[in-house]
């Protein structure tokens, strides 16, 4: 290696401080800071999209239950939905994109860290007007994927669903923004002699995740603007009295639908990538393979999306060619798997808690990927479709799959973010109880939804019976609940009290094990340059095995960007334009909106660079 | 490797400046936008219950004759202009690179102009349009209509002012050769936006 890796020592004794206070947190352009502000907030909307999930549990544990009337559960079901994948599980991920990513390829920042901080203000934005509608009483209500005409002003009269379609939009900005960003990032800003094919494989994940956001978002903004078009200006869109047809919606839908599971699940793979390899000691098996069979599932992604509509008479031509095509998603998925097991097998496993997690997302995605297997095969979709079974399913490769591997990278890097070790012991408790609480929980509903449980029901008759498993999963998710306040607890203990992480607690691989924990603001007092993939193991076994812990540098003759108010408020103003249209049309506020966007657009374009 | 004002040397993995690799993504993303617009356009062709209609004439169950609608020699004489603003962003973008300022803010300044035209011959297009009994209501091919070519517009409508904001800065001495890049890339929008006009035009107009 031409360069070392390890930190170059500045004069110690000026390091540089790192700014505090809420004007700092609100300008900020670091990547490390917006990805933590991503993590906080996505932690307390999960909570939420959880707590909305408990009550569904308590109405579901009893025959003919009058917890929640008809009403109340449509609008739980509908944000629990919403709230998880567009304000948990993407947000989530982002926090990892944000702050791992620069430190993988060896950069001090994004290459657009204004741009950065726009999108989590964005997303915010969207955040809180999708949740005021609860405020309003209004909470969307037609399900996190708005059927047309279900959605029309015929059929949904309230402000529910126009809360649901300004919140979607308001949010497919942030996640636009962040995906030229960080596509723009990944390409262009890699490490001296970190080609392609040495990347580690978070990145390469993030990659392709980042060319779906691209691809997909487009298509619902597209969808959306219809229905907007159709519920404020009487538009034809999906109005079937002018031969408007309400399937173009589900197609539009489904063709960013089915994208977005893959924008879901690709971050966990990639975490999981990485973790496998440091807790079993052993590179990554098939590397390529793994390279090519993520581009390949995201290709196929693209070819798919009308399995989510075999049940609306499509005819057997359609049906049978994307029942096909579905099928084929299983090979480079598999593919993955073994080469995961390919990984752990004749490895050193070290059964920390990042790999516990990590193990526990192999077995519980296979189980949610032989559900889906089982989906698509035409002939017996039509009988799992809009059952619980296909409940199951979904939970089991996001919350089994996402939410498992996303736990995992916590583990694995909040040592790195905070420079404190998450307690094993607490690490050990909080997995059982969510291993468990979950397949409590989500495994039953196979069984319901062959049975014949309809999902998206607010109850169902008693002597049918779905009593009994309905009361098992509802004590299940009260284990799974608990099981997060472990998680919280374990935090709050390590933030105060936790033992101090060095730079390198795991014996790590990669670049971001290089720097002090938690990072400096500029990250590498001199960036990096790489031979090999798992530079960081290359370096080791160049040096008799150990690195010693890197010394903080005091950064001086390092210029990073400078904060910037622009953002936040070129995000109020996208906030202020929507705002306008929830309203009922009003004019005056839309173009308050749309001009204080223009203006903070101007002033950030012609803001001194940093 | 010889390095010009055009091409210069730029130290990113892959040679090519962030935002211009920014906006071809941006561009990329564009394109499904506008896929969706188009898409929707062709799925409710001909399926109108109600004139008027593009191409053909209509009789009202009132028995109000309306004729097609379109007018193509107008719609035609626009596309050639917007057509020739990308032949003029790109003398404009030779000549800041070449240091010809007057050049420069001529040819930008003509740009603008051709744009500016399009967006009058839309405007036109459009009142013409509502005066006959088309509106954004009134049937699918409507709708469809004005969501593709209105959004076409806006998105012109933002190079404009994109356009616009550089032309004012040049004027104020502010865009020397070595800023080169930042016309570059607003003139690359500029021809992603004509090139979906290109789909559009005959898509919409010529076929029937």
């Amino acid at each position: 290696m031409a360069t070392s890796v390890i930190e170059q020592a500045g004069p110690q004794a000026h390091t540089r401080k790192a700014p505090t206070g809420i004007w700092s947190w609100i300008t900020t352009v670091d990547h490390k800071r917006i990805g933590i502000l991503y993590g906080v907030t996505a932690f307390f909307f999960f909570l939420l999209g959880g707590l909305e999930a408990l009550l569904l549990r308590i109405q579901l544990g009893s025959a003919n239950n009058t917890f929640l009337s008809p009403e109340a559960y449509n609008q739980l079901f509908t944000m629990h939905g919403t709230t998880m994948i567009f304000l948990g599980v993407m947000p989530l991920s982002a926090m990892y994109f944000n702050y791992i990513i620069p430190l993988q390829i060896g950069a001090r920042d994004v290459v657009f860290p204004r741009l950065n901080a726009f999108s989590y203000w964005v997303f915010l934005v969207g955040g809180l007007v999708l949740n005021a509608s609860f405020v309003f009483g209004a909470a969307p209500n037609a399900g996190w994927f708005g059927y047309a005409n279900l959605t029309s002003t015929q059929y949904s009269p309230g402000l529910n669903v126009d809360f649901w379609v300004v919140g979607l939009q308001i949010l497919g900005i942030a996640s636009l923004a962040a995906a030229v960003n960080f596509f723009t990032t990944i390409v262009n800003l890699r490490a001296k002699g970190m080609r392609v094919l040495r990347m580690p494989m978070f990145c390469w994940m993030s990659l392709i995740t980042q060319l779906l956001l691209l691809l997909a978002f487009p298509v619902i903004t597209v969808a959306l603007i219809f229905l907007m078009m159709d519920r404020y200006f009487g538009a034809n869109f999906f109005r079937v009295s002018a031969a408007g047809d309400p399937m173009l919606w589900q197609h539009l839908f489904w063709i960013f639908g089915h994208p977005e599971v893959y924008i879901l699940i690709l971050p966990a793979f990639g975490i999981v990538s990485e973790i496998l390899p440091v807790f079993s000691r052993k590179p990554l098996f098939g590397y390529a393979a793994m390279v090519f069979s993520g581009a390949f599932i995201a290709v196929l992604g693209f070819g798919v999306w009308s399995h989510h509509m075999f049940a609306t008479g499509m005819g057997p031509i359609a049906d049978a060619s994307f029942g096909l095509l579905t099928m084929l998603i299983a090979i480079p998925t598999g593919v993955k798997i073994f080469n995961w097991i390919g990984t752990i097998w004749g490895g050193s496993i070290q059964l920390k808690t990042p790999m516990y997690f990590a193990l526990g997302f192999i077995a519980m995605f296979i189980i949610g990927g032989l559900s889906g297997i089982m989906h698509s095969a035409v002939p017996a979709d039509l009988q799992q479709t809009d059952s619980y079974f296909v409940v199951a399913h979904f939970h089991y490769v996001l919350f089994g799959g996402s939410i498992f591997a996303l736990t995992a990278g916590t583990y694995y890097w909040f040592p790195k973010m905070t420079g404190k070790m998450l307690g094993e012991g607490l690490g050990k408790i909080h997995f059982w109880l969510m291993f468990i609480g979950f397949n409590v929980t989500f495994f039953p509903m196979h069984f319901l939804g062959l049975n014949g449980m309809p999902r998206r029901v607010y109850t169902y008759q008693p002597g049918l019976g779905f009593e009994f498993w309905n009361q098992v999963e509802t004590i299940g998710s009260m284990v799974l609940g608990f099981s997060f306040l472990v998680f919280i607890v374990n935090i709050v203990l390590s933030l105060r009290k936790g033992q101090r992480a060095p730079a390198d607690p795991w014996n790590g691989a990669t670049l971001e094990w290089s720097i002090p924990s938690p990072p400096p603001e500029f990250n590498f007092a001199e960036v990096p340059e790489v031979t090999t993939r798992d530079p960081l193991w290359e370096e080791k076994r160049a040096r008799g095995g150990h690195l010693p812990e890197p010394v903080r540098a005091s950064g001086e003759g390092i210029h990073m960007p400078n904060p910037s108010k622009w953002p936040i408020i070129a995000a109020l103003g996208i906030g202020v334009f929507f705002t306008g249209f929830l309203l009922g049309v009003k004019l005056p506020v839309i173009l308050a909106g749309a001009l204080l966007t223009i203006v903070a657009i101007f002033a950030w374009a012609l803001e001194p660079a940093g | 490797m010889a390095h010009d004002i055009a091409h210069p040397a730029v130290d990113t993995t892959t040679g090519l400046d962030h935002r211009k690799l920014a906006i071809w993504t941006f561009i990329g993303s564009e394109c499904l936008f506008f896929a969706s617009l188009i898409g929707t356009y062709l799925v409710y062709k001909g399926k109108s219950v109600v004139g008027p209609f593009p191409h053909d004439a209509w009789v009202s169950p009132a028995g109000q004759h309306l004729e097609p609608i379109f007018e193509i020699p107008l719609v035609t004489f626009g596309t050639a202009v917007l057509l020739f603003s990308s032949f003029f962003v790109v003398l404009a973008l030779a000549n800041i690179q070449r240091g010809n300022r007057k050049a420069f803010l001529g040819w930008l300044g003509a740009t603008i102009v051709c744009g500016l035209f399009f967006i009058g011959m839309q405007v036109y297009e459009f009142t013409h349009f509502v005066h006959k009994g088309l509106g954004f209501t009134t049937n699918l091919f409507g709708s469809s209509f004005y969501a593709l070519t209105g959004f076409h517009g806006t998105h012109v409508t933002v190079g404009v002012i994109w356009l616009t904001s550089i032309l004012v800065l040049g004027l104020r001495g502010k865009m020397p050769p070595e800023k080169a890049l930042n016309l570059e890339i607003a003139a690359l929008y500029w021809h992603f936006v004509d090139v979906v006009w290109i789909v559009i035009f005959p898509v919409v107009y010529l076929m029937s």
